[in-house]
């Protein structure tokens, strides 16, 4: 499977990672040598194999759904690059 | 006491009971060890005054009589671990200027055993690399060299800076995180021990997130008995993170009998690779004989997919990276991009991650995308996870067979010279985990244990893979080869 310059644009949109336009040829050819790398999997019989979920097997544990931590707003926002009147600010979304 | 850095853990932990030393002490000679040694860019972060504090702290505790044995210990902490009001930006310039307002639970853990931080450590950006060049803050370097070549050499990666800082005696051990091979790789690369635990051994709550399904902290220690002592004070049931296992913390230390008669120890064929260096393929051999001479049995076994190991990490260690990266958004942490006129709030992620992310740590970004995006999860994702049982299955088998230990190389070669990969391909540098890669797929135990020089006198290493949560019973058969091996080199100081 090799990645043309379209598919690497729309990557790069989807992953929301600036990439130049003349950047992207040397991305598409980069993306693609890993992809044929992994494409030894094809290789392997996996009829009947369940995909791994939980390496080790285990029930996640469960406890009440109560509040345990809380009231800590300047603490949240002390590493914000823009925070102001205790909310995190960014560009506006709507129009 | 002369040398006070020089001590292992274990050494430390008597001097200081039996007050030939004190946490002070051994903390001011490791400061003045690291404030000496800005060539290796070891330490990125260096916090003496907290180390004085904690110092001090240890000294009225073992005085008291009730000291845990990490209580004192100068060590440093990987950048990837996040530490209360020190920066913790996981070696990205992404998380420039984070100072987190809470403390991973093992580094909790060891600060609540009396262990005394002395600072960050270098690693590559996100824990992505085996070389310790995709850091934001340049290369670590290695205190080994080839014979007299100055030529300046990988402490490989991802935890460069932690294998650097115990090899060159900065500290008595290091915090170090395995992905696929980050703590085995450059313990292996330094001369050191690196021992990665079995997945939910220690909590990954703090830890700045790579691949959930296969990160795991572990020591990077001088010795065997470094690392069991350590590990005990890391480990631990953790409510915060669902993943750790609510299992008791052994006595590791206790394990280490010098007793091995009767194990089985597994050699795998498919790990005999091709082209594999002479030297490395003789240590392998010499590290069986070892183990046969203390009493083990050897015995042939055969782990068929391991060939596949390397591609399956390279799809879900990648997926998982996407999707825990996605956090990095201008919005919350750390850096945002400078916006032109009109530039909205998409404009603002993709400029931000633009800037803030290394090439590779972008590439892996983009390749976790690509292989979870709609029409090709199945073909990818879901095929590297149904391989990923296979892989799991593989060790199943032969540990239901009876097997106790596996025994490989550490690595397909010895350190190799910073800048010599620069122009290989991507692939090219993966190949460095493909006998650690397959540990983490399994969730299983590994370490790392110095076992030669190489013919330019770099240590090479060997690396034990033990059942799941047998992490005594590993690192007693690692000790038993330790001492067989009897690695004492250590690098000449040139810097």
């Amino acid at each position: 499977m090799s990645i043309d310059i379209d598919t690497a644009r729309q990557v790069a949109h989807l992953a929301r990672i600036a990439v130049q336009e003349d950047d992207l040829p040397e991305l598409a050819r980069e993306l693609s040598g890993i992809l044929t790398f992994m494409e030894q999997l094809n290789e392997v019989d996996v009829d009947g194999v369940e995909p791994m979920v939980s390496v080790t097997p285990m029930r996640l544990k469960r406890r009440e759904d109560v509040v345990t931590d809380g009231g800590m707003q300047d603490k949240i926002l002390s590493n914000a690059p823009d925070a102001r009147e205790g909310f995190f600010a960014v560009p506006k979304v709507v129009e | 006491m002369s040398d006070l850095t020089k001590l292992t853990l274990a050494e430390a932990r008597d001097a200081l009971r039996k007050g030939e030393t004190t946490s002070v002490a051994l903390t001011e000679a490791c400061l003045a060890e690291i404030e000496g040694a800005g060539a290796l860019n070891a330490f990125v972060h260096h916090t003496p005054e907290i180390a004085l504090e904690h110092a001090k702290a240890a000294d009225e505790r073992i005085a008291g009589g009730d000291a845990p044995a990490m209580c004192g210990m100068p060590l440093g902490i990987k950048d990837l671990f996040c530490t209360r009001g020190v920066p913790s930006q996981a070696a990205s310039h992404i998380l420039n200027g984070f100072r987190p307002e809470y403390e991973s639970t093992v580094t909790q853990n060891l600060w609540d055993a009396g262990a005394v931080m002395l600072g960050k450590l270098n690693m590559d950006e996100f824990a992505m690399g085996s070389s310790n060049e995709t850091s934001t803050y340049g290369n670590a370097v290695n205190p080994w060299r080839r014979g007299n070549d100055d030529a300046q050499l990988t402490p490989g990666g991802s935890s460069g800076g932690s294998a650097a800082a115990v090899a060159a005696d900065l500290c008595l051990a290091a915090t170090g995180t395995d992905t696929g091979g980050s703590i085995r790789q450059p313990a292996a690369f330094t001369g050191i021990v690196g021992l990665k635990p079995t997945y939910g051994r220690c909590s990954r709550w703090g830890v700045v997130a790579f691949a959930s399904s296969l990160d795991q902290a572990g020591p990077m220690t001088k010795t065997v008995r470094d690392a069991a002592i350590m590990l005990g004070a890391m480990a631990g049931h953790d409510p915060k993170d669902s993943t750790s296992a609510d299992l008791a913390v052994p006595d590791f230390e206790a394990a280490i009998t010098g007793d091995i008669r009767g194990k089985k120890i597994g050699i795998p064929k498919e790990y005999r690779m091709e082209g594999m260096p002479a030297e490395i393929e003789k240590l392998w051999a010499d590290g069986a004989d070892m183990l046969r001479d203390a009493g083990a049995e050897i015995v042939d076994i055969s782990l068929p997919h391991t060939k596949y190991a390397l591609p399956a990490y390279y799809v879900i260690a990648p997926a998982e990276a996407s999707s825990n990266l996605a956090r990095y958004d201008g919005v919350r942490y750390g850096h945002r991009a400078k916006l032109a006129q009109g530039d909205g709030i998409v404009q603002m992620y993709e400029k931000t991650r633009a800037e803030g992310f290394g090439p590779e740590v972008q590439r892996r970004v983009m390749i976790g995308t690509y292989v979870l995006s709609a029409g090709f999860y199945d073909a990818y994702y879901n095929r590297a996870r149904k391989v990923r049982t296979l892989i799991k299955r593989d060790f199943e088998t032969v540990f239901a067979d009876g097997i106790d230990a596996i025994l490989t190389p550490a690595t397909p070669s010895a350190a190799f010279g910073l800048g010599e990969m620069a122009e290989a391909d991507p692939v090219q540098m993966y190949l460095n985990d493909v006998f650690t890669v397959t540990v983490n797929l399994a969730g299983l135990p590994g370490i790392a244990v110095p076992a030669g020089l190489d013919g330019q006198g770099l240590p090479l290493g060997l690396q034990l893979i033990g059942r799941p949560w047998e992490e005594g019973d590993l690192l007693n058969t690692a000790e038993v080869m330790e001492r067989a091996a009897s690695f004492v080199s250590s690098p000449s100081k040139w810097w």
